[in-house]
């Protein structure tokens, strides 16, 4: 099977417009008649689920939450980027695009980034139409700032809730939906399967979270909003419910799954404190902008660190290891993402790191302090500082923030085209739930701007060309598929349902975390990576053997919940180690030891490796099958990329 | 429904009545503690009987008056119908107290307003009652006797008081010379009788206390109901509802029984 | 540290609950509230019991879905945060802790201490929005927004939903949820040709819904842990008399 991206021809800046024009078209008198099931409801499902409704299609809307505005997009702090140049500082849709391109590390589509660039615009049209509250200058105009390393400033922010305000927009408009009748939403309710009727998709199966109840649900088109799977590491800045369900049933039913590999850790969280930590808080890479990162020289230094003998204040200048900038003395404490989460690993690794734990390093304001004072440090990042304080009871203006790097989104996803069609018709993928912005890694401000423009943008347009293709003719709910896959599916929780070993869902998926982080998580190698598989397939059969699922399926059952996620978990873990395994190179958020420049950067094998690997399960303990979309650079010149 | 009928019962609306009726009623404090002012006079209750005699008998203040016992009813009426609807928005209560910080007063306006209304109903059958209880009856005979006052208009010198004997009397006043004779009914015998009895006494600056704190949340309360709530006004609000209407005017009312009981 | 647990436990919204005690040992004060109680989740999993269900999510104080009743305060007794913001050190060795789930008539019990707060979903599907379509909107720059207003409305804007408010008021009032969302969009030039229609539509529901009255006492502001600030009903109270007394739009006139 080849793939077929499906990318216009033309003119980069052409190909959007033009194909715009290409797509068929659905009659308005027509567009009642299809029924499009959206499932999830964050920036991208919500945003897709309003405007579809809005041009006259039915949509029904699935979210497992207890409402729609709970999805895990209202989490982002920073800030959505858009090539709108209100700054008159140089910026321009090519350079987001190029920005974007390039920070990806040359492994996403370009025609597909272009694409996010020039309808970045007109995201923020829509939500500032929506009255999201976006910060604002004296004048009244849009305020904007410099984020996450880039050299304009063109990131609009809500303060630091910048995904909360952009959800609770998409939200509105698709509560008009929901009040006119025309969405029609399932709350507290999980999708567990998709079905396929002669190859295309055609509906899905879900559980009522309150009830247990199976039931199928028929639409000419569905489209998967469900998210990234960080939570594939237990210990990530996602929310606990986020999973990868909906996305890895889709993929045994052959929606392939693309770059499982590539995920992004955030050098800025708070450090974990024992066993018992359930998440990650992320707190914003403004943060060094004015902190700086260190460890202290030598190992016996962190031994006192660790053990409460020394504190943090007491280590004198010559004993503090600013690593950062004196290894990359142009940028110092403001290198990417990766690089500055591979250092501190490293100093982990050689023992001088900090914290009871000793995975943590310092991030220190106290030069800034001095030189600013405390108010304006405060000015700026007061609510941080807070939430420090809060999480650890320690104060971060006398003593310095302990950090550590963590799991935050994840690139990777069902492969998609340029439609953001997945190879099943009529199943579409959007957000970080598909694999085709970022790359392998992705920018700060712009999983926000993908999600919409997936959702108010895309899709609209992209969806209507397949619906014009298959007709407005009713899905046949009799099709012997649809009792089929709910039969499979009640099967399904029966078997997780029969568990009664000694071992709880939670423990296999701590354990399931352990292995991901250690062997798949910010340095990998082909030992490690194999090891890696080899314990995963042996958690696997441990889970199916030993695990305890209490409870019934007929009631609200968190325990049930929990085990098909982390069962799912576990299976995706293992293809993200055979993706990683086979990607030879470093590239982004994928580093392979093996794979370095003399410098200890990443070292992309662009003759091999410029492909999107697409992985087609084949059955179960089976192993998938690779396919590989070739990446065609045509605007852009591959580089290296250097901080030093 | 009518879209009048719909404000009105509405959450909002309701709470709207509320508001507006205490906010009259708050005004009345302030014109019916001035008047009283004239039961601390040593002029043997001449301002006053004259005041009550205007208070009762002047038409633009009747009409005012009806508007005001409608007032107290409707606020009453309200108060009970909000009251059982927002029990029956929490049909099961929490096991532990809550802890909320918040005042004492705004979280009992029912209790304190139930001691208002108990106090009213006995402060007028004593006093309003017993005023107008000859109107009613028809009968000639007064429950509360008539005075007769004597007055220089030239030094305004009181020359006499002058309890007059069980009879059939009405308000006059009439000037011969330069004497004005005032015969009125001496409603302010009734307030000394009353108020030399301590346990009466008692009761009263326990209601003044109550509608201390009553009116310590419900004056501003009802202006954040009404939605005047700017920053630039609020603090004047809180202002007069702090020291007029929970400071001043209840201690003035306090001070009258106080200042009989112990000084007439 | 050790802890005595009282915790409500009900079945589902047929069934009526009881409290039950759970001693909660080795914890430790870096622990979130949350995590302690899936700790206790995970040793009462181990016995073959069922875990005590209760909604969470985000675990950062943003998504909203945790609640809990803590010993007579929603989101337990520090302030501005949420249940998951909630560190185990905010507690006394030995300590006996009750936890609830909120209670209104809006809100009934799913299980345990989860409720369902769907009601808070129908009032904002009654107007809490702009009627705008996707597309042919005008740059974002052409509306101007005084910085202060802009400030002003994201403040109202910054409610999580998570019904502390209503939890926390005597009459179970949804007044400061209903009022933050009307104040945002009342207080911004995109949301004023809606104005008057919304705040009836939106009251309208939420007097369906069987929330209480508002009484000012200001326990919602005080649990916040957005901190809206009760000046939100205030300003809704005034646009529901103005509309009401003076406007010529209707409750119904939003619908259409």
């Amino acid at each position: 099977m080849t793939l077929d991206a499906k990318i216009p021809q033309g003119p980069l800046a052409e190909k959007w417009s033009k194909h715009k024009f290409n797509l068929k078209l659905v009659n308005p008198a027509n567009k009642r008649k299809y029924n499009i099931i959206v499932v999830g409801t964050g920036l991208a499902g919500a945003s897709a689920a309003a405007t579809l409704a809005e041009l006259g299609y039915n949509v029904t809307a699935f979210c497992f939450q207890d409402s729609p505005r709970r999805a895990h997009s209202i989490a982002a702090q920073g800030g959505i980027n858009a090539a709108k140049n209100y700054q008159n500082d140089g910026d321009s849709v090519y350079r987001l695009f190029y920005d974007t391109i390039k920070g990806g590390d040359y492994r996403a589509r370009e025609a597909n980034v272009h694409r996010l660039a020039e309808v970045s615009v007109n995201i923020i049209d829509q939500c500032v139409a929506q009255g999201v509250p976006f910060a604002r200058e004296y004048g009244g105009l849009l305020d904007n700032r410099s984020f996450g390393g880039a050299q304009v400033s063109r990131t609009f922010y809500a303060r630091g809730q910048t995904g909360q305000q952009l959800l609770l927009g998409a939200y509105s408009a698709l509560n008009r939906q929901i009040h006119h009748g025309k969405v029609k939403m399932y709350t507290r309710t999980e999708m567990l399967d998709v079905v396929v009727v002669d190859g295309q998709a055609k509906g899905i199966v879900t559980r009522n979270l309150k009830t247990g109840e199976i039931e199928t649900h028929a639409g000419h088109a569905v489209l998967l909003c469900t998210g990234g799977y960080s939570n594939v590491f237990y210990l990530s800045t996602n929310a606990i419910g986020s999973n990868v369900t909906a996305a890895w049933r889709a993929h045994k039913r052959g929606a392939f799954f693309a770059n499982p590999c590539y995920t992004q850790i955030h050098p800025t969280c708070i450090p974990v404190t024992g066993d018992h930590q359930s998440k990650l808080t992320l707190m914003s890479e403004s943060l060094r902008n004015d902190g700086r990162v260190w460890a202290p020289k030598t190992v016996e230094i962190a031994q006192q660190l660790r053990s409460g003998k020394l504190k943090a204040s007491d280590i004198k200048e010559d004993d503090r290891d600013y690593f950062l900038e004196r290894k990359y003395p142009a940028f110092g404490n403001l290198v990417p993402r990766d690089v500055a989460s591979r250092n501190a690993k490293e100093m982990a690794d050689e023992g001088r790191g900090v914290g009871t734990s000793g995975f943590a390093v310092f991030l220190d304001f106290a030069d800034a302090i001095k030189r600013l004072g405390q108010e304006t440090v405060a000015a700026k990042y007061g609510n941080l500082f807070d939430m420090y304080a809060q999480i650890t009871a320690e104060d971060p203006y006398s003593q310095p923030m302990r950090i550590y790097p963590a799991v935050h989104y994840t690139m990777g996803g069902l492969w998609v085209d340029y439609n953001l069609s997945t190879n099943v018709p009529g199943l579409y993928a959007l957000g970080e739930c598909n694999f085709s912005d970022h790359g392998a890694n992705r920018l700060g401000a712009s999983a926000l701007m993908q999600g919409l423009s997936d959702g108010y943008f895309v899709i609209p347009y992209t969806l209507g060309d397949y619906l014009a293709t298959i007709g407005p003719k009713p899905v046949d709910v009799n099709h012997p598929a649809f009792e089929q896959t709910k039969q499979d599916t009640l099967a399904y929780v029966n078997k997780l349902l029969a568990l009664k070993g000694n071992k709880s869902v939670v423990e296999y998926h701590r354990e399931l975390g352990h292995i991901m982080w250690e062997y798949c998580g910010m340095a990998r190698t082909e030992e490690g990576l194999t090891k890696a598989k080899g314990l995963i397939q042996e958690l696997k059969a441990d889970f199916w053997k030993n695990a305890i699922v209490t409870g019934e399926n007929e009631e609200i059952n968190a325990a049930l919940e929990r085990a098909g996620r982390v069962a799912d978990f576990i299976e995706l873990g293992e293809l993200m180690v055979t993706d990683a395994l086979m990607r030879k190179e470093s590239c982004g958020g994928h580093f392979r030891l093996e794979s370095q420049t003399e410098e200890g950067e990443a070292l992309r094998d662009d003759e091999n490796f410029a492909f999107a690997a697409a992985w087609e399960f084949k059955g179960e303990n089976q192993p998938e099958e690779l396919h590989k979309e070739e990446l065609v650079f045509e605007n852009v010149k591959l580089t290296q990329r250097s901080y030093k | 429904m009518s879209e009048f009928k719909q404000t009105f019962n509405s959450s909002l609306g309701k709470k709207l009545i509320m508001a507006l009726t205490g906010l009259f009623l708050c005004t009345f404090l302030i014109v019916h503690l001035s008047g009283n002012l004239a039961l601390f006079k040593h002029d043997n209750g001449q301002a006053f009987n004259a005041y009550a005699n205007f208070m009762t008998h002047f038409p633009p203040i009747r009409v005012v008056s009806y508007l005001l016992y409608l007032s107290i009813l409707v606020h009453t009426i309200y108060a009970i119908v909000l009251t059982v609807k927002n029990r029956k928005a929490r049909p099961v209560g929490y096991a532990s107290a809550t802890k909320s910080p918040t005042s004492w007063s705004s979280k009992n306006m029912g209790l304190l307003g139930s001691i208002l209304f108990l106090f009213i109903v006995i402060h007028m059958k004593d006093f309003w009652f017993k005023y107008h209880q000859d109107d009613f009856t028809g009968k000639s005979t007064h429950v509360i006797p008539f005075k007769e006052y004597k007055t220089d208009l030239v030094t305004g010198e009181q020359l006499s008081a002058r309890d007059l004997p069980p009879g059939d009397y009405h308000y006059a006043v009439f000037t011969e010379g330069s004497v004005e004779t005032m015969v009125a009914k001496d409603l302010n015998q009734t307030v000394e009788i009353a108020f030399k009895q301590w346990w009466y006494v008692a009761f009263y600056v326990i209601a003044l206390g109550a509608l201390s704190f009553h009116l310590l949340h419900g004056f501003q309360s009802a202006f954040h109901t009404v939605g005047w709530v700017h920053r630039k006004y609020k603090p004047i609000i809180y202002f007069i509802g702090t020291w007029l209407f929970a400071v001043i005017i209840p201690l003035g009312f306090a001070a009258m029984p106080v200042v009989y009981f112990f000084c007439r | 540290m050790n802890l005595t647990l009282k915790v409500w436990r009900q079945k589902n919204a047929q069934t009526s609950g009881k409290f039950v005690t759970y001693k909660a040992e080795s914890i430790s004060e870096d622990m979130s509230f949350l995590e302690m109680l899936d700790v206790v989740n995970e040793s009462l999993t181990k016995k073959g019991e069922e875990p005590i269900y209760f909604d969470h999510d985000c675990r950062e104080g943003i998504c909203g879905m945790c609640s809990l009743y803590i010993n007579g305060r929603p989101h337990g007794p520090k302030r501005a945060i949420t249940t998951c913001q909630l560190h185990m050190r905010s507690f006394k060795d030995g300590e006996t802790i009750t936890i609830e789930p909120w209670r209104a008539a809006a809100f009934p019990v799913l299980k345990d201490l989860a409720v369902d707060r769907s009601a808070f979903d129908r009032i904002q599907q009654a107007g809490g929005y702009v009627s705008i379509n996707t597309g042919g909107v005008p740059d974002a720059n052409e509306i101007a927004i005084p910085k202060v207003i802009a400030d002003e409305a994201f403040n109202s804007a910054t409610c999580i939903g998570c019904g502390a408010c209503v939890a926390a008021c005597k009459n179970a009032s949804a007044m400061l949820f209903v009022s933050a969302k009307v104040s945002q969009l009342g207080m911004l030039p995109q949301g004023q040709p809606e104005r008057w229609s919304r705040v009836q539509s939106m009251v309208a529901q939420m007097d369906e819904e069987g929330f209480g009255n508002c009484t000012n006492t200001g326990a919602c502001e005080a649990e916040c842990p957005k901190e809206i600030s009760l000046t939100n009903i205030g300003r809704m109270n005034n646009d529901f008399f103005n509309a009401k007394l003076f406007k010529e739009e209707g409750v119904h006139d939003h619908a259409q």
